[in-house]
């Protein structure tokens, strides 16, 4: 019926349109309005549940949480109701970040920033989570739409932006400094940043965020042939960041020179975009709440199967300013890092005397020490683990000649006002 | 400089390379990169017009010179064809190149992201990374413009997505 409602719509105004005597618009758009606000009354038909106070672990069909809760009571996690203090931004909800948005949406986060500046498209139907009826919506609209559906106990914001522009980018930071979620959370205003954009000056963008903010977050992608992807942890100071060596990619194995990108740019599958966003959230819930082991990197190449694993320490000569800054309080923090670390060890071997090791600590070998990674050398692209490769190289080393002095002007306004002459001529 | 015809390279050595790194959140350094980008702006222009292969305008929309726009042209079968032609200068710009868009070709070739950005060949992203930060955005154009236009404007003509705007009259202006 809504589909049809939707074609009366169009028909009116194509009606309407085709008319050449105006004095019957008026009666046309009427008949318009009230199709519309019959459309409108058929959608709110669905049941929306209310928001839920407190997660309950009691198992009958009416609760939302109850085989999250379970996750608690198997001891894979200690609290998981601690997921409802989280914030998570998304940056890009396409085809890994819509998915993403979905899977913590229904894991019940606490809040979800989401940024975009694109519009749903008919070309995106071959992903997940957008459908039909969403077209020409801006995907972070049409996003709050099913996400609140879903579940109304997240709360959602939402950025029409991009991120890469001056503006963009204030408008990017400023959402992460706002604390009026959890005011007395330390540091930035979110937990992690997700980025699950499409394109190497966007990852830098959120890079460059995430350097000055000292914010933890996870980069995610999918190659354009469509076949492999990769998700990677960044700790500014600790790990790597984004600039610090030159990209990596998964490679596809299949031979570069026979990819055929004649006449298109990028191709995706649903498939490889569900799979990424798994891991990638995985990673995320592993990393909030505190289970298992969080990846550093982790590949996969969907042609062998293959998922390729590795650290990357930062690199002293990284391009990025905030970059060396965070390495250098990283290295300041070494001798608390240490302190806290035994501290640990020595509490959970006095509560191991005590009582029987918990289940889930059998595997928690993690004590040994978080001293600096084991991360491979980031200058030398021989230590990548097989079925890696740098997507792009390093800038060539240059050195600047001190500018010989100009003879030539070196005003700003000449300089525009001479381009403007040759424009005009 | 694999993968580049020999006229693009030819014409890539003649324009002046950049030295300051900055990007338009650096301030002072900012306004010197964008004196670097005025000069290679202003030599390549002159260079195009001299050869007598002029083919677009570009002037920065605000002073802080983070935001572009002006026109290109191609010449197909002795008709002109004229674009919008658009830009910002990305945060982290020069890393990054900026994503050169022509809106009115926007949803008309699969050779572009959505927005009208166009999709630069695999060849461009890595020269750009090996350069930086000696490539400016007469680089950019170079580089990355001029051989879009190349290739998909008569595609783009011959299989009638884009008409010519006097289709009868075919009035070539220089
Ligand atoms: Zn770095």
């Amino acid at each position: 019926m809504e589909v049809e409602l939707k074609e009366t719509i169009d028909e009116l105004e194509s009606l309407k349109q085709s008319l050449t005597d105006p004095s019957y618009r008026y009666p046309i758009d009427k008949l318009k309005l009230r199709v519309e606000r019959l459309a409108k009354f058929g959608n709110s038909g669905p049941l929306r549940r209310s928001k839920v106070k407190d997660m309950s672990a009691e198992v009958v069909d009416s609760n939302p949480y109850s085989r999250l809760m379970a996750l608690q009571r198997m001891g894979i996690v200690q609290n998981y109701e601690r997921i409802r203090e989280y914030s998570v931004a998304i940056v890009g909800i396409g085809g890994v970040g819509s998915v993403a948005a979905e899977m913590l949406t229904r894991c019940g986060i606490g809040r979800l920033l989401l940024y975009d500046y694109d519009k749903v498209e008919l070309a995106n139907m071959n992903r997940l989570f957008f459908r039909p009826e969403q077209v020409g919506m801006t995907k972070t609209d049409a996003a709050v739409q099913t996400l609140s559906d879903i579940n109304p106990d997240v709360v959602l914001e939402s950025y029409t932006l991009n991120i890469t522009t001056v503006q963009g980018f204030e408008t990017f930071m400023s959402s992460l400094k706002n604390k009026s979620f959890s005011p007395n959370k330390q540091g930035s205003g979110v937990d992690i940043v997700l980025s699950c954009v499409d394109n190497y000056e966007a990852r830098m963008a959120v890079n460059q965020a995430c350097n000055e903010l000292n914010q933890t977050w996870m980069e995610s992608g999918v190659s354009e042939d469509a076949v492999s992807g990769h998700i990677q942890l960044l700790i500014p100071g600790e790990t790597a960041c984004f600039a610090c060596a030159p990209p990596l990619v998964v490679a596809s194995g299949v031979d570069e020179r026979t990819l055929k990108r004649e006449g298109v740019c990028a191709a995706s599958l649903p498939t490889t975009m569900g799979v990424v966003a798994g891991l990638l959230v995985q990673n995320t819930l592993k990393y909030l709440l505190e289970f298992g082991q969080v990846s550093p990197y982790l590949g996969y190449n969907s042609l062998k199967d293959y998922f390729p694993t590795m650290e990357m320490k930062p690199n002293p000569q990284c391009s990025n300013a905030a970059c060396l800054q965070r390495q250098k309080e990283y290295l300041l923090a070494k001798p608390a890092r240490d302190a806290a670390a035994k501290a640990k060890m020595e509490a959970e071997a006095s509560s191991s005397a005590e009582g029987p090791l918990h289940l889930d600590n059998e595997w928690d070998i993690s004590v040994v020490d978080d001293d600096e990674p084991e991360g491979i050398d980031i200058k030398s692209s021989a230590a990548l683990p097989e079925g890696l490769t740098r997507e792009l190289p390093s800038a060539d080393e240059f050195h600047t000649t001190p500018e010989a002095p100009d003879s030539a002007i070196d005003d700003i306004e000449d300089l525009r006002r001479q381009l403007d002459a040759l424009n005009s001529s | 400089m694999e993968g580049w015809d020999p006229s693009t390279k030819s014409t890539l050595t003649q324009i002046p390379l950049l030295t300051t790194k900055a990007g338009p959140r650096d301030g002072a350094p900012w306004t010197q990169r964008l004196k670097e980008e005025y000069k290679a702006l202003i030599a390549y222009t002159q260079m195009n017009k001299s050869n007598d292969n002029d083919w677009f305008r570009i002037s920065a929309a605000n002073p802080e010179g983070t935001r572009w726009t002006g026109k290109c042209w191609y010449v197909h079968n002795l008709l002109k064809y004229e674009f919008d032609l658009q830009f910002d200068i990305p945060i982290t710009y020069p890393a990054t190149a900026p994503e050169l868009e022509l809106p009115q070709l926007d949803g008309k070739t699969q050779k572009m992201y959505r927005g009208g950005k166009i999709c630069l060949t695999v060849h461009f992203k890595p020269l750009w990374a090996k350069n930086c930060p000696r490539f400016g955005i007469a680089h950019a154009l170079c580089l990355g413009l001029a051989p879009w236009l190349a290739a998909e404007i008569p595609i783009l003509v011959d299989s009638g997505m884009i008409k010519h705007k006097d289709d009868a009259t075919s009035s070539i202006e220089s």
